[in-house]
This record gives C-alpha cells, structure tokens and sequence, in this order.
C-alpha cells in the first residue's frame, strides 16, 4: 500500500519538478523512490492487513505485493536503460510523470479487490501509455502507434465495461470476493456468463493475446524503443496480476465456460505469434511477437485454475521475462541507435563487443526456455500446471511452437556470433547500460539455479 | 563425491580454457581430459571395492519442487562415463593436426560438453537428468556453429530444433510422471525410484502416453528412422571432432535413456509398444545400410552406417531381455571407440588428398601400409567380425531381437552383412587397386593421429578377444534392470 502512495507521490513531484527547476534532480529522487516502494513493500510482506481501506476497494495481500515487487523491480531497471531518454528530451518532467502514473496504475491492477478499481487501474495505465507511444512526436510512426493504440485500447475498455455491467447486474456487486461466492452458490442468468467472456475478451486485448493481437506488432515498433520496453514488461505484467486476479479468484468457480474459450485463444496465440515472429526481418517487431507467445504461455497458468502453483508460476514467468525483455531492448536500443533495427545490426556483434553479446546471448537463451536459465523454469512451472487440467493437448502445440520460438531467437545469436559485419568499430556502450546487463545476467542465471526463492514466496 | 567431481572437473577446465590464449590451449585441454579418465579409472576401482557412498551425491536442490542433485553409478553408467573420459583425451588428440580459430574457446566447449554428458549418465533424479541432457546440447551447436563446414547455419539449426523439440516433449513426460509421484504421501518427487513406482502405477493409456513423449527423444538424438534427416548433414558438416563427439558420446544418451529412463518406467506399454518402435529401428537399419552402400562421400557413408549400428543397438534394447540390453551397452562402447577412429580416418583422407570422395581415391595401401593396416582393423571392428569388439556387442543383441521376434532378429541380422557390403566397398575402393590421379601422394601419418588409431586398434582387438570387464559390469546391473521390469 505504501509502495503504491510513493509512487503515485513520485509522479506528482515530477510535475511540479517543471515550475519549481529541480529537473535535474529528478532522476536520482525517482530511482530512490521506487527502491523506497520496494522496500516498502517488502515491509508489508507476509504482515497481514486486517483493515482494508478504502471500503475494500483494494487490497494488498501477498499476491499483490509479489506482483508490485516484480512491477517495480522491473521499472528500476527500466529507468536505467532509459536514461538516455530522459536526457534528450525537452519535456522531460511531463514524460516521468507520465511513466509513474502509468506504473500508479499497474500497481492498482496488482491489488484491486473491486472492479471498478480494475478499470481505474487499466485506465491510469492505459492512458499515458497511449501519450508515450507518441512521444517521438516529429515521427510519422510513432504517432500512428499512439493513435492505434489509443482506438483498439478504448475499445477494450468499453468490453471491459459492458463486461462489468452485466456482472453486475447478475450478482449485484462489483466485489470480486463477493462476486466469487455468489457465482459459488447459485445458479446464474445466461447474461452473466456473457460477461465474463467479455471481460475475457477485454482482458485479452490487453494482454494482446490473438486473435486480439493485431494492434500489437505496429505499436511495439512505431513507439520509442524505450517505452516498447515499457510496454512489454511493466504493462505486461501488471495485466498479467490483473486477469488472475479476476479469473484465478474471481471467476474460478465457473471455469468450464471460459475454460475452452481461453484455450483456443492460447492456442492461437501460440501459433500465429511464433510463426509470423519466424519471419520478421526487424528486431524490434520479433521481440513484439515473441511477448504474444509469452503472453500465451502465462494464460496457460489462469487456465489450470486448481493447480496449487498457478499463481506462483504466473509470478515467475512475469519476472523471467520481465528481466530477460529489459536485456535484449538495453542491447537492442544500443545496437539500432543509427535506426536499423533488423537482425542485420546484430551482425559481428560478437566481436564488436564480445562482453554485450554474452549479455544478449543469455537473455535469448533465457526467452528461448534453455537451462539453466529462468526463462526455463518459467516454462517449466507453466508445464507443471497445465497437466493437471484438462487442457493437456495445449502441451503439444506449446511444445511445437517453443521450437519455433528457439529459431527466432537463436537468429539474433547466429547474427551476433556467425555473421561477418561492414563495420568493425566497436559498440559504444554507456556504463550503465553495461551494467544494466550485467545485473539481468546474473539475475537470469540466479534465479534459474534457485528458482525456490521465488516460487516459495507465495 | 567422486561422481560429483567427474562432473565439477570439465567444467572448472573449461572455464580456465577459455582464459587461456594461442595453440597452447589444445595441449592444456589434453592434459585436463587426461586427468579426468584418470578421476574416472578410480571411480571403476572404487566402484569394484564397493564403496558406493564414496560415489553418490544426494542433496536437495529445489525443495519445494522435489527438485534433488542426485547423482551415483551403476555398472551401465560407469561404462558410459568411461566411455566418455576415454574418447574425449582422444578427440583433443585427433585434433592436435588441424588448426581451429580460437582454439580455447573449441576446446573450451568440448570440456563443456563433457561435463553435461557425464552429468547425462550419471543423474539419479529426473528434472537433473532433464538439465543435463539440454545443457549438453548448447556447447554442440556452437562447435558445429562456428567451425563446421559449409552452409552450416541452416544446418546447425536444424539439428538444433530437431533435437529440442524432442526434449520438449520428453520434459511433458517426466513431469506427467512427476505429478504422478507421491499419490499417497503427497509429497512430490523427482527421484528415480519414485518416477519408476510412479510409471508403474499407470495405466496402459497413460503408460502409452509417456512411452511416446519420452521415445521421441530419444529417437531423435540416436536417430531412429524417420527422425534421422538432421543426422547425415549435421555430421558431414560439423568439424570432425564435433562430429566424433556426437557419434561418438552423445548419441549414446538417447540409447542409454532407453536403458535407464524409459524401459523401467513403462513396462505395459513397452510390451504393447515395444514392437512397433523396433519396427521403426529395423527399417533404419535396412535404409541407412542401403543409403551407406551408394554414398561416395566417406564421411557421410559413416554417419549412415552410424545410424544402421544405433538402429541394431535400439532394437536390442527395446526387446528388453537380457542379451539385448547387454549387447546393447557393450555394443555402445564398441560404436563408440570405431566410430571416433573412422571418422578419424576420413578426417586423414581429407587432409592428405583433399578429398573423402571414395570413387576419387584408390591405392592408398601401397603408398603407405602402416595405415592401411590401421584402418584394415578398425573396419573389421566396424562390420563386427569374430575377435574384434564390434562382433561382442552384436552379437548378444541380434540374439536379444531373435528372442523378441524371430522376423525381427532375422531382418536386424540384414546389418552385418549389408555392413560388410559397405565397408569393404569403400575399403577397397579407397586403399586398394590403383591410384585414380597422379597428383595424389599419401605421405606418413603424424604422430598424433597415428597415435590415436593406434589406441583405438588396440582397444577394437583387447576387448575383442577379451570382453569380460565390460560384461562384468553391464551383466548384474542389466539383471538388477530387468528385474525391476517384472
């Protein structure tokens, strides 16, 4: 809870930082302010709050707290990698702002107990995304990705809606809790069901799952590489905390009809993202359809409702990929800094500079699942999961297309290590940035060889 | 402990490797391998003495998993870990002729190879055994990556996917079983006694389920027919000792998988199953011999043979009695030694004519002897004449897929002599009659190389006339196997 109150305060301060000249400042005070939100959280952990405030309308349990840490230990390492962008830019206080309301809002998601705190989250998040996807505001593309953006995300919002209201209207609460032992007691109206598949769809379109997809690839690549980043990590995840939230807990009593629904969303996902990422010349829209096959793969936890660890695994995945998308757009924005962004700049990468080539090859390792990395274990919980359900045919595909997905993946490492560059000048690599992948690393090799620390969290 | 360090040692020796800067690193990397086949040499002392705790490890790793390092040997995986520690000095050696760019980090990732190959054969717990087995993959596709031959980075990736996904699936299958683990205490676990009461407790439907996850992996790292396709590329392609490490080494995890991780787990659908993947390996055998009879490229003609001799070995296996899984573990030894020493060979005959197109060459013999007479031996070993170790092998497992079905056993038996075609085709063709252009001369070997056929000879005649330790150890712990099965 507290967490969430410096971060909100943070965004407010950054505002102000415009009309009382601290602009300078400002970075350092929000690098200390959310590893302040993260102690914060860690406080709170395991120390069970018996008032829920504001009429329980949010609630920062374990899983919430979890799910936040996960949110703000990935904007740390965000603010590093995009430091460059907050010293180009003019309106830099506007843009902080803007990033810290939007993380306000993933954290709300992380944590809502009502639905209306669900919309409020996904609007807080939503709308200064929709304003950084345009940021690069003389770029043509940049401006068709905040337009996109913003058209297919209130179209979600208004399922999303709808969704609620006909909740609503069946149960006569917006409490999710509340809302879990009615539809446990009784039988329910038709209409009711009919909004929970809209909620599924709404939910869908923003975790960009197909066949809700397509705004996706054009966004990740019109946006600035940096907020691309953001999108694809700290939004990711926080929509992630929010459609367990509402289905793990909310709607787990009534499976059966959104079961099937979300399996073939899975399995569509599935295929279409790793095929159409096979065959992607551009870095940058790879790694757009790679996040669907991730996306894919965390919904396979939410459909193994009763597996004991689904919730778990969620958290995992969220934070193996959170960190292995960090590495590859640090080197990825380092790389295509002349604007080419296909595989093609990762050429001789290698031997430009063999220490950002380790750092990429084992971030691709760990998004491709190899082990000992924690994009392996991330997989392997998920797998662990579904074959306890019923869906165990989502296996094959998921093995199928996992296969698919080393190939795209181990391109950029034949690129980097096999294919001979034009040029031969070294990468420049800020130090930061260099340790930025220094830290993902680690992280990625860390957790992979004690993935306990995570998984016994919850 | 010992077991444990067989795996820790590679590892620490290539990580100083890759340190280690010019030509010197080949001879450091020699001298780790050799210390390392000593470390296993004591592990067959202690395992003779019986000091079994010496040599396992049991300590917990993901405990809310069930997730354990455990490792230990029995007689099958101390052969394999012999096997390995033996060839890997030898593959350094082979290569003491060729000059690679950046040597260390070559070397480097053979030492690498090595220690997930031994972790391979000597992990006691399912999810190790899974770690291991695609660790020692990575290493593989850069060696074949960055020093193979021509059009390689398709044909990398297509062995590198093949592969994969055949772990993919084998992964849904142990943790099919693993979630099958502990029905009645509810503590989960990835042991390999609780996965085999576990596979035990299926049903017939289950079982079925498992045989064929977890076989599709193995299939394809062995490769059984029709999973074969990645194989002859990948082999002609890779550097010879990338291709001597997977012929040689790693396609013995697929066949000791059969023995240790899928034969003791499913045994209702190995009985109802059984036959139809022997159906699979027969036809291998016949197709890969008859491929190998018409190829002209001498390296290629040996990753078919290696497929028609890994088809027998699975069969053999497969047919789950006594002789057959026997056979099959002397058998992997036997392949294992001929193999590194033919493509050894074909690597001379590259360097010294420039070409390993058979119909090119001829009359090598009378130019020089000495290697027509070691390469006479290892042939022979290869098509499994009396007296040398390929016939020890081959023999117990035709005898093994007789027993099985006397249809298969005569069809499998088709390999010996089919074998014979090939190899004395292209012997003759290669070393006989007379020399096809001028310009080919055939100096003397170097020291190294004639070193290591040497070695290699001495092993095809020692443990053809004398088999005894390797069935010493494979026997009783094939029985305790069986055993388990009934």
């Amino acid at each position: 809870m507290k967490g969430l109150f410096i971060i909100s305060g943070l965004g407010v301060l950054a505002m102000l930082a415009e009309i009382f000249k601290f602009k300078r400042a400002l970075y350092p005070i929000v690098l200390i302010g959310i590893l302040a939100a993260f102690v914060a959280n860690f406080m709170e952990f395991n120390n069970n709050m018996s008032i829920e405030p504001f009429n329980n309308m949010i609630r920062f349990d374990n899983i919430a707290l979890a799910f936040s840490s996960v949110i703000l230990i990935t904007a740390f390492l965000w603010f590093i990698l995009s430091n460059d962008y907050f010293n180009s830019e003019t309106s830099l206080a506007d843009h902080f702002s803007l990033v810290l309301f939007a993380i306000t809002g993933a954290l709300m998601l992380t944590a809502y107990s009502n639905m209306t705190t669900l919309f409020l989250g996904i609007e807080i998040l939503s709308i200064p995304l929709y304003v950084l996807a345009a940021s690069k505001k003389d770029d043509i593309k940049s401006n068709e990705a905040g337009f996109k953006y913003l058209i297919m995300g209130s179209f979600a919002s208004a399922f999303l809606l709808f969704g609620i209201a006909l909740i609503y209207g069946a149960t006569g609460t917006f409490d999710v809790l509340l809302i879990r032992a009615k539809i446990n007691t009784g039988t329910m109206p038709m209409f009711m069901y009919a909004g929970v598949i809209m909620m599924l769809v709404a939910m869908c379109f923003k975790v960009s799952a197909a066949p809700f997809h397509f705004w996706a690839p054009d966004v990740y690549e019109g946006s600035p590489t940096v907020i691309t980043a953001l999108m694809s990590t700290i939004v990711k995840t926080a929509a992630f905390a929010a459609f367990m939230r509402l289905f793990l807990i909310g709607f787990g009593g009534i499976s059966d009809t959104w079961g099937m629904v979300l399996a073939c969303i899975i399995a569509l996902s599935l295929i279409i993202s790793n095929v159409t990422a096979a065959a992607q010349t551009s870095v940058k829209r790879m790694l757009a359809y790679s996040s669907i096959s991730h996306a894919a793969f965390m919904l396979m936890a939410i459909l193994a409702v009763h597996a004991k660890f689904s919730v778990s695994s969620i958290l995992y995945y969220t934070l193996a990929y959170s960190i292995g998308s960090i590495a590859s757009f640090t080197v990825l924005y380092n790389v295509s800094k002349d604007g080419d962004e296909t595989f093609d700049s990762f050429n001789g990468l290698a031997k430009r500079n063999p220490m950002i080539a380790l750092g990429m090859l084992i971030s691709m390792l760990s998004l491709a699942g190899i082990p000992v990395t924690a994009g392996f274990f991330a997989k392997y919980f998920i797998f662990t999961t579904l074959i306890t359900s019923p869906y165990k045919w989502l296996l094959i595909v998921a093995v199928l297309t996992s296969c698919v997905g080393a190939y795209y993946y181990f391109k950029v490492v034949i690129a980097m290590y096999f294919k001979k560059s034009d040029k031969h000048e070294p990468v420049a690599f800020e130090m930061s940035h260099a340790m930025l992948l220094a830290i993902t690393a680690a992280l990625t090799i860390l957790l992979g060889l004690m993935p306990d620390f995570i998984v016994g969290m919850l | 402990m010992l077991t444990g360090f067989l795996i820790l040692f590679p590892l620490i020796a290539a990580l100083i490797l890759f340190f280690i800067k010019g030509e010197g690193a080949k001879k450091v990397a020699l001298i780790f391998s050799a210390v390392e086949f000593g470390f296993a040499l004591m592990a067959y002392v202690w395992f003779r003495n019986n000091t079994m705790d010496a040599l396992t490890i049991n300590c917990n790793w993901v405990q809310s998993l069930g997730i354990k390092f455990a490792v230990g040997l029995d007689g099958i995986s101390l052969l394999m870990v012999l096997l390995t520690t033996f060839l890997v000095p030898l593959i350094i050696l082979s290569s003491f002729q060729t000059t690679y760019d950046k040597p260390n980090s070559f070397y480097g990732l053979i030492l690498l190879m090595q220690s997930a190959l031994i972790g391979v054969f000597v992990a006691n717990d399912g999810f190790l055994f899974y770690v291991f087995w695609e660790l020692a993959l990575i290493p593989i596709y850069f060696i074949c990556l960055l020093w193979g031959g021509e059009n390689r980075a398709k044909i990398t990736f297509k062995f590198f996917v093949y592969t994969l996904f055949g772990s993919l699936f084998m992964l849904i299958g142990l943790i099919f079983l693993y979630n099958h683990t502990g029905l009645d205490t509810g503590i989960k676990s990835w042991a390999i006694n609780d996965l085999y009461a576990a596979g035990r407790s299926l049903t017939e439907s289950q079982q079925t389920f498992v045989f064929w996850t977890i076989f599709i992996a193995f299939a394809i790292k062995m490769p059984i027919f029709p999973l074969h396709t990645w194989q002859p590329d990948t082999y002609v392609t890779a550097p010879t000792q990338g291709t001597m490490m997977l012929s040689g080494i790693m396609l013995k995890m697929g066949t000791f998988g059969l023995i240790k991780w899928l034969l003791p787990v499913v045994p209702l659908a190995l009985e109802k199953w059984g036959g139809v993947a022997i159906g699979f390996a027969v036809v291998g055998i016949i197709y890969a011999s008859c491929i190998a009879i018409v190829q002209k490229d001498y390296k290629r003609l040996i990753a078919y043979s290696s497929i028609a001799h890994v088809g027998l070995i699975a069969a053999g296996i497969l047919s789950a009695n006594q002789q057959g899984v026997q056979g099959g573990v002397i058998q992997m030894m036997s392949h294992g030694i001929n193999v590194v020493g033919l493509f050894l060979i074909a690597d001379i005959l590259m360097r010294h004519t420039g070409t390993r197109d058979i119909t090119k060459l001829g009359g090598i013999r009378s130019m020089n002897g000495q290697f027509g007479v070691l390469f006479l031996i290892i042939m022979l070993g290869a098509v499994a004449l009396p007296l040398t170790n390929g016939f020890v092998g081959e023999f117990l497992l035709i005898n093994g897929v007789f027993q099985f079905s006397a249809w298969m056993g005569a069809l499998a038996a088709l390999t010996i002599i089919l074998g014979a075609v090939y190899m004395l085709r292209s012997y003759q063709a290669i070393m006989l009659g007379e020399k096809k252009s001028n310009e080919v001369t055939f100096g003397s070997l170097a020291d190294t190389d004639k070193a290591v056929l040497i070695i290699v000879c001495i092993a095809v005649v020692a443990f053809g006339v004398y088999p005894k330790p390797l069935n010493d150890l494979a026997e009783p712990a094939v029985k305790a196997l069986l055993m388990n099965l009934k």
